[in-house]
């Protein structure tokens, strides 16, 4: 029992692989998620806005660009990309597959960021878009300045849940093969456990995950509860403001 | 009400509109004339083309066919902005930007559409605050506010952008029955200052009251037009005679 244990939770093992996890592996990580968590926002926000255009030739584009990048295994997709474009932009990049795993995180990303924001924009009442060009706003500014931040808002859940499965799919770039120094999380778990034929690395791997993602699940609970009910001090409706509006009484 | 704005306001004029849903056909050639600084109100059954016809006046529904002029000029083919900045619209449902405080949702488009400075829009729009009996709002989201309050605002906001014409489509359709009143008042004073206002309305007594003229509109037409007294008191058309029947 004591040897079962000890394939996952060898504690000595795991104190030794710590500071490579967290000096390599985390910031690896990080900079993985969090260059294709910015990309695919943006890349996701024109393809939201492309797919609610009235023009077909902007609306369709967006449909087989989401229907792919969200209908094939990401997977398949970080190999595609990872090594066929990798002699296209060799002269750019030279031979590093790093970057091109964040092109690929970030295109499979936006497919799922762009559905979230379409969701969230089209959830906005039809109202406002509409007093905003009564008040003489051209589409791209209502849009801009009214309709998008109100959408957003509301789908700001649903986007920190794909912020969360990016974070773990940042895993897969491993596929491409990095530099010793490239290594994320996951590849350093992995590489060590092959090495010693113990899983605690991985182990070890797996808690620092859920060291950046469960304190984003709780995020996302917060702003949740935040949205539902409203953070602004709420003031008590007056009353007698009405009434006086309304010239029943003098004030 | 304190430091009334002087207003500049223009006549509108529709004329022979048609607009058609698919097959359905919502106006079928409706003529209509606002004389500068007048009011009309528009009354009918509901579906009779009411809304859409206001909508019009701002295209926010362009019409199939029909001309439309404001102060003597057709408008109907110019820029749609710049013929809204000059056309303040009130909705039954108000509309407020939600993400933004009362005193954002009054410069915003001041800011953006006119291009006024911060500290001049936030001028402007205190002062319209202040005329609807509101200042004491500014910093409060639309939510934390009664639908009476928020209509004022929303009042506030088209006024802020020195509208030429007013529509109010339903204004206070949406109001529980004791805020009705501030509204109404309010619309009235707008009147009173010589304010161009097309009014889309079920108050019968505002109708009488404060236009200067009531269309009765049926079926996607305009079937009458006449002073308050004439409409309300000698209807002319049966189909007037029974709408009024059923409201009165």
């Amino acid at each position: 029992m004591n040897d079962f244990l000890n394939t996952f939770l060898d504690w000595d093992y795991i104190w030794q692989v710590f500071p490579d996890l967290l000096g390599t592996g985390l910031l690896n990580t990080l900079i993985l998620a969090f260059t294709s968590a910015v990309i695919g926002t943006v890349l996701g926000m024109v393809v939201a806005v492309m797919g609610l255009s009235t023009k077909p030739w902007f609306r369709w584009p967006s449909k087989v660009y989401t229907d792919i990048f969200r209908g094939l295994p990401a997977i398949l997709t970080i190999l595609v990309i990872g090594q066929g474009f990798s002699k296209l932009l060799r002269p750019i990049i030279g031979t590093n597959p790093y970057p091109l795993g964040i092109l690929a995180l970030s295109l499979i990303a936006s497919a799922y960021i762009g559905e979230i924001f379409r969701s969230g924009i089209q959830s906005v009442e039809k109202g406002q878009l509409e007093a905003a060009r009564a008040l003489g706003m051209s589409y791209s500014r209502a849009m801009l300045l009214v309709v998008i931040p109100q959408g957003v808002r509301r789908v700001l859940p649903a986007l920190v849940n794909q912020f969360i499965a990016l974070v773990k799919d940042s895993s897969l770039v491993y596929f491409l093969g990095l530099l010793t120094s490239q290594r994320e999380l996951f590849r350093i778990g992995q590489d060590l456990a092959a090495n010693s034929g113990n899983l605690s690395p991985l182990v070890a791997a797996g808690f620092v995950y859920l060291v950046i993602t469960v304190p984003l699940t709780h995020l996302v609970n917060h702003i949740d509860k935040r949205l539902r009910t409203g953070r602004t001090v709420q003031p008590e409706v007056d009353e007698l403001d009405e009434l006086t509006a309304s010239g029943k009484v003098q004030p | 009400m304190t430091a009334v704005t002087p207003v500049r306001s223009s006549s509108v004029e529709l004329r022979d509109i048609h607009v058609s849903f698919g097959t359905l056909e919502v106006l079928r050639g409706v003529d209509l004339k606002v004389e500068k600084g007048r009011t009309t109100c528009v009354i009918g059954p509901s579906g009779s083309g009411k809304s859409t016809l206001l909508r019009c006046v701002n295209r926010l529904q362009e019409p199939d066919s029909g001309d439309l002029l404001l102060d003597g000029e057709s408008v109907i083919a110019s820029d749609p902005d710049h013929l809204r900045q000059r056309v303040g619209m009130v909705f039954q449902h108000f509309n407020l930007f939600g993400h933004r405080t009362v005193l954002d949702n009054i410069t915003l488009p001041l800011r953006s559409v006119k291009r006024i400075g911060r500290e001049e829009a936030e001028e402007t729009a205190r002062a319209r605050l202040a005329e609807v009996g509101l200042a004491d709002k500014a910093p409060y989201r639309p939510s934390a506010l009664s639908g009476g309050q928020q209509q004022r605002v929303a009042i506030a906001r088209a006024l802020a952008m020195d509208p030429e014409v007013m529509l109010f489509d339903e204004a206070t359709s949406a109001l529980d029955p004791e805020l009705v009143k501030g509204v109404l008042n309010l619309m009235a004073g707008l009147a009173e200052r010589g304010l161009t206002l097309i009014v889309v309305t079920h108050e019968m007594g505002f109708a009488r009251g404060v236009a200067d003229e009531v269309a009765f509109m049926d079926h996607g037409k305009v079937v009458e037009t006449g002073s308050p007294e004439a409409v309300f008191d000698a209807p002319g058309s049966p189909r007037l005679q029974r709408f009024l029947s059923q409201v009165l």
